[in-house]
């Protein structure tokens, strides 16, 4: 098991490196001087010298990576040259948003997937089987870019039950706050319902074949006991797998309702930030959103070997 | 050669006078298949994914033809006609600035096709022969090219193509290509290696190379038979994988850039600026091209599947 995290450990921290890499690289993609692209009009000697501090350009490629990741470990991601704005700050403003709207989505995903899986996988192949997967297989030919704009279509401009963009903090009130993030979670949950509705359900039907299960009937134990005490729980680490694949969805479908709902999470800053050649922020930007998705992935990964022993043997 | 494992052994008992002849590649993968063949009614892939090939197929065709069809040109603006729904001169209607709608769909879903299977059949052909390679030959390629694919398939795609691209001006149709090849090619080499890894040690591979068979005739007449199935599966749902990625890329105004029309920017469009309100068939008709096209080929893949008995792939 130490071997094992050890391992796990090693790559993170490589792939970690290899991210910082290529997120360095990317300024020399520019073409011709990336100072003068970077700075554009803002090419003041002022705003020269401190690029040319956070860059180190007029250093050798290897220390120029070590001055720029020094910064980085610093807390210095560097900072906008049109707002002035420090990439740190932005996403200070940022990440509580994506926090949000991926636990509100993940919460009823789960909320619908499991009774839905629950209900089907007890009796397969019956109508409300049949419902459920067919419903969930149309879902899967649904991106976020498709849903999202029908279900403002639907709640915001015909039944106006909800606003169809902005944002409100937490801090101007529950209600206002879950009003501006529930069409959002809502589209980007539908993904995930997908994911852990198909993989509950045939985990659970597998479960309930096992001679346990029949040992408990026999027993005289209820439907829903055995269903909730004695399947759930060995069928539940596909749910936990299932989070693991949906993490990429989530991140790409995160993007695209951030732009679509104008909510100022990563994805929305980091968007805006290209449509303004604002390089440096998209460096930064990238760098922490391609580390978190690494880190989050490697978490899930972890967690399930060390719920299901079964998964290192494989 | 490689130690085969004990079950294979106790397996190739029984089995032997069955599956043991050299040259089996072919013969192996029809014992896997139902008895009549791949069209007939019975038994066969049936009548869902065929109607679904034929869709796609036509989807296809209205693209390739789109310059030679009787449709108007996809950013002609029709002043007479702004904004209306469907009717005979305009079969879906118009956009705010009276182009098109049909015509815009079937011309922005050339951008959608091309990048849904020009990458997808370049990582075929490359992670394919990789992962045929890798998986029958295990040894330090093999161990290299997996820790590739591996720190490949850990990039979050969409973020890293569209922070490449801010860098990597000006967006083109072959660099999108391109960048979607690198998403591709890890995850088809898993496939593909996974499933060589499975035959491999199987009785009619061990013996085509006891009685001296070549490698590459080993590779591609004892192995590749069987390993189609699989790749062709997965091939279609990377079709939907790459389509949705454009999409979203074109919806952020990240992929080809206007005027050319491409099935993510007229959604995008027809969500800016109260379109949403004025004109919902902006948004819908792409919306819903994506989705038949989406469905057809997910259902397609779904049935491939269970025809050929795959296990979902873990990755």
């Amino acid at each position: 098991m130490l071997r094992f995290t050890a391992t796990r450990l090693v790559q993170l921290v490589v792939i970690c490196f290899l991210i910082s890499v290529f997120a360095f690289l990317l300024v020399h993609l520019l073409p011709g001087d990336p100072t003068l692209a970077i700075l554009g009009p803002n090419d003041t000697p002022a705003a020269r010298a401190v690029l040319l501090h956070q860059l180190g350009l007029n250093k050798g490629l290897l220390a120029q990576y070590g001055t720029w990741i020094v910064n980085i470990f610093h807390g210095n991601l560097g900072a906008s040259f049109l707002t002035k704005q420090t990439v740190t700050n932005a996403l200070s403003v940022a990440v509580p948003i994506d926090l949000e709207l991926i636990v509100v989505s993940q919460v009823l995903a789960l909320l619908v997937a499991i009774p839905m899986a629950l209900i089907a996988a007890l009796r397969p192949n019956r109508a409300f089987d049949r419902v459920a997967t067919t419903s969930t297989f149309a879902m899967l030919s649904l991106p976020t870019f498709v849903a999202g704009p029908l279900l403002v279509l639907v709640f915001a401009v015909t039944l106006k039950w909800v606003p169809a963009t902005g944002f409100n903090r937490l801090s101007q009130g529950l209600g206002p706050n879950l009003k501006s993030v529930i069409l959002p979670s809502v589209a980007l949950a539908i993904g995930s319902i997908t994911v852990y509705y198909r993989l509950l359900r045939a985990d659970l039907i597998a479960t309930l074949q096992e001679d346990f299960v029949t040992m408990a009937r026999s027993k005289g134990l209820s439907t829903r006991y055995i269903l909730l005490r004695h399947v759930m729980r060995p069928s539940s680490f596909s749910l936990l797998a299932g989070a693991g694949i949906s993490i990429g969805t989530l991140f790409t479908g995160a993007f695209v309702v951030e732009v679509l709902f104008q909510l100022p999470g990563i994805g929305f800053q980091l968007v805006q930030a290209i449509y303004g050649r604002d390089y440096l922020v998209v460096q930064g930007m990238a760098l922490v959103a391609a580390v978190a998705f690494v880190v989050v992935n490697f978490g899930v990964d972890y967690l399930l070997t060390v719920l299901d022993p079964r998964v290192r043997r494989a | 050669m490689p130690e085969l494992p004990s079950y294979v052994a106790l397996e190739s008992e029984s089995t032997l006078a069955l599956d043991s002849t050299p040259g089996m590649g072919v013969q192996a993968l029809q014992s896997r298949l139902p008895a009549s063949g791949l069209f007939s009614r019975k038994g066969g892939l049936g009548l869902t994914f065929w109607i679904c090939l034929g869709w796609v197929v036509f989807m296809i065709l209205l693209a390739v033809l789109a310059s030679v069809l009787p449709i108007k040109a996809p950013n002609f603006q029709d002043y007479s006609a702004v904004n209306v729904g469907p009717t005979a001169r305009h079969l879906l209607g118009t956009d705010d600035l009276g182009r098109d709608l049909l015509s815009r769909v079937i011309f922005g879903s050339r951008v959608s096709l091309v990048i849904g299977f020009a990458p997808i059949l370049a990582g075929l052909v490359i992670g394919g022969a990789a992962g045929l390679l890798a998986g029958y030959r295990s040894g330090p390629a093999d161990t290299v090219l997996n820790a590739v694919s591996f720190v490949l398939l850990a990039f979050p795609a969409l973020l890293a193509i569209m922070v490449i691209e801010t860098f990597w001006k000006p967006v083109s149709l072959f660099k999108l290509t391109v960048m979607f090849t690198f998403v591709a090619a890890p995850l088809l080499f898993r496939v593909i290696r996974a499933t060589t890894l499975s035959f491999s040690s199987r009785e009619f591979v061990v013996a085509a190379r006891a009685t001296g068979a070549k490698t590459s005739r080993l590779l591609l007449r004892e192995l590749l038979p069987n390993i189609v199935p699989a790749a062709v599966s997965f091939a279609l749902i990377g079709v939907a994988i790459a389509i949705v990625l454009e999409g979203s890329l074109a919806f952020l105004g990240l992929s080809i850039g206007l005027p050319t029309s491409s099935l993510g920017n007229i959604i995008n469009d027809g969500v800016n600026s109260n379109n949403l309100t004025l004109n919902p068939f902006i948004a819908l008709w792409p919306s819903l091209y994506i989705f038949l096209l989406l469905t057809a080929l997910n259902l397609m893949a779904d049935r491939l599947r269970s025809y050929f008995d795959l296990r979902e792939v873990t990755l």
